[in-house]
């Protein structure tokens, strides 16, 4: 399996990480020798195997869905990069 | 080094409650051997003005009675816990000057267990790496030198600060997070117990999200005495994880005179591959003679996917870190690069933030996630971890534990290994399949490489049966008579 330039630059959109167009080839490369290795699993016979989701063996637990946390808008906004006013601010989003 | 910082917790703790030093010189001492020890790069944050006040306040509730469990022990936090109004940052780029306004489950359960925080120590960035290699924060030295040679090693990863701080006596002990090997390889490398319960014995609230599926915290110490102390603190039902455990937290340190006589000892034919170092073997073997004379009974097993652990944990976990590392936008914490729009500014962030291998693994991860290649790839990895998982269950219906090797080799030099990511990952072929299914595991330092650097050997139980991890790592403990001082 070998990603082509298009497919790391689609990757990239959807990562939303800016890669350069000099450097797509070598990503390309270093995602490949990845998914190349990755392909042994292949091999290996699934059928009739319930996929195991998640880390733990136990019930999630439950609790009521209830407020239980809140009101802290000080502490919430304390580490934005442009938090004033009780909001986050980010570049404009509406034209 | 003096003769405070070389204290096991477990000296230390009936020390400080016959008043034979205070929390206070017990916390000056340890931070004083940061001071000295600064070359080795083990902490991001010093907190010494925060530890000395915590340490006052340790000695007043010695003075009155008021012990806890942990009272007055000076421990390293892995820069991944957050830590209320101290710079948490995952050692990432992305992270700067990011300070958290709560405290997280398990370094909370610290304090209120008495423990004094010495500093937030350095990791492989958002604790992905087997070195210590990918910090922003720049390399963590192991303490350990070959012997004969000025070779400069690392200290494994991803807690590899963790690891260096308590080998070289900075801390009694710390907190380390393992998602496939990350508390126990750096342990291995650098001469101490490193412990990765069951997966939901400790909160991870309040951690750093890496594969919430994997992520695991646990203690790293240099005794396994010491594990239990600390793990029996940490430990315990949160409301505010879903995967934590409505269990009653065991007495672990109660059942370290247990001993292992009866036990039966699994020993996994798949664990030799390639590149297993001899010496690695020879330990593995001598481990196995060593429960032998203590009364436990070896059984030889089969694990069959073993092989397959590898590749699927390189889709699992890049896959949830993909999602969990979605966070970092730039808009609500830490780095933010602008742009023309919200989504040059999301993509200029993210490039600037994160380093290499975290680039490397959200792409991974983004990728296995995506339309037509879910099923092929991330839906193939659940059902391998589903048979691995049963390798794990089969296993246990024959023996009460498994000895293994804990890595391949001894730690490497830094700047080895370092362009080829799959063979940096092979560092962790014997760690990753216990975090695949969520069985709890130690590294135990029990032996020396001709280079005179540490081999650790690792011990794997039942879901929630840490009490016979720490009866086997103890009968290793006894038997192997580690060096508890690394030669810095």
């Amino acid at each position: 399996m070998s990603l082509d330039k298009a497919t790391v630059r689609r990757i990239a959109t959807l990562s939303r990480i800016e890669v350069a167009d000099e450097d797509l080839d070598a990503v390309a490369g270093q995602l490949s020798g990845i998914l190349n290795w990755i392909e042994q699993l292949k091999e290996v016979d699934t059928s009739n195997v319930a996929p195991m989701t998640g880390g733990t063996d136990l019930k999630l637990t439950w609790r009521k869905d209830v407020v239980t946390d809140g009101d802290q808008v000080d502490k919430v906004l304390a580490n934005a990069p442009d938090g004033h006013d009780g909001f986050f601010g980010v570049p404009k989003v509406v034209e | 080094m003096s003769e405070l910082t070389s204290l096991t917790i477990a000296a230390a703790r009936e020390k400080l409650a016959k008043k034979e030093f205070s929390a206070l010189e017990l916390t000056d001492a340890h931070l004083a051997a940061m001071e000295r020890a600064k070359d080795l790069n083990a902490f991001i944050t010093m907190t010494p003005d925060l530890a000395r006040e915590r340490a006052r306040e340790s000695d007043k509730r010695l003075f009155a009675g008021q012990a806890g469990a942990l009272e007055g022990i000076p421990l390293g936090i892995k820069d991944l816990f957050c830590t209320e109004g101290v710079l948490t940052t995952a050692a990432s780029h992305i992270l700067d000057g990011f300070t958290p306004q709560y405290e997280s489950t398990v370094s909370q359960k610290l304090r209120d267990a008495g423990s004094v925080m010495l500093g937030k120590l350095n990791l492989d960035e958002f604790a992905m790496g087997s070195a210590n290699i990918t910090s922003y924060y720049g390399p963590v030295k192991n303490p350990w030198k070959p012997k004969g040679r000025n070779a400069e090693l690392v200290p494994g990863g991803s807690s590899g600060g963790s690891a260096a701080a308590v080998s070289a006596h900075l801390a009694m002990g710390a907190t380390g997070t393992d998602t496939g090997g990350s508390i126990r390889q750096p342990a291995a490398f650098c001469g101490i117990v490193g412990v990765k319960p069951t997966y939901g014995r400790c909160s991870r609230w309040g951690v750093v999200a890496f594969a919430s599926s994997l992520d695991q915290a646990g203690p790293m110490t240099r005794t396994v005495r010491d594990a239990a102390i600390m793990l029996g603190a940490m430990s315990g039902f949160d409301p505010k994880d879903s995967t934590s455990a409505q269990l009653d937290v065991p007495d672990f340190e109660a059942a370290l005179t247990k001993g292992v006589k009866g036990l039966r000892i699994g020993i996994p034919k798949e664990y030799r591959p390639a590149g297993l170092s001899p010496e690695l073997v020879a330990l593995w073997d001598k481990g196995v003679e060593w429960l032998k004379a203590a009364g436990a009974t070896p059984v030889e097993i089969s694990l069959p996917h073993t092989k397959s652990a590898l590749p699927t944990y390189y889709i699992v976990a890049p896959a949830e870190a993909s999602s969990n590392l979605a966070r970092y936008d730039g808009v609500r914490f830490g780095l933010r690069v602008d742009g023309k729009s919200l989504d040059e500014m999301y993509a200029k962030t993210r490039a600037a933030g994160f380093g290499a291998e975290v680039r490397r693994r959200i792409m991974i991860g983004t990728y296995v996630l995506s339309a037509g290649y879910y099923d092929a790839y991330y839906l193939k990895a659940q059902k391998v971890r589903a048979l691995i998982n049963k390798d794990f269950t089969d296993a246990f219906d024959k023996v009460d534990a498994i000895l293994t090797p804990t890595s391949p080799t001894p730690a490497f030099g830094i700047g080895e290994k370092f362009d080829d990511p799959i063979a940096m990952y092979l560092n962790d072929v014997f760690t990753v399949p216990a975090s695949l299914a969520g069985i709890p595991g130690a590294s135990i330092p029990a032996g020396l490489s001709a280079d005179g650097l540490p081999l650790g050997l690792q011990v794997l139980t039942r879901r929630w049966d840490e009490e016979t991890l720490f009866r086997v790592c103890q009968a290793l403990e006894d038997a192997a008579q580690f060096p508890l001082l690394p030669a810095v």
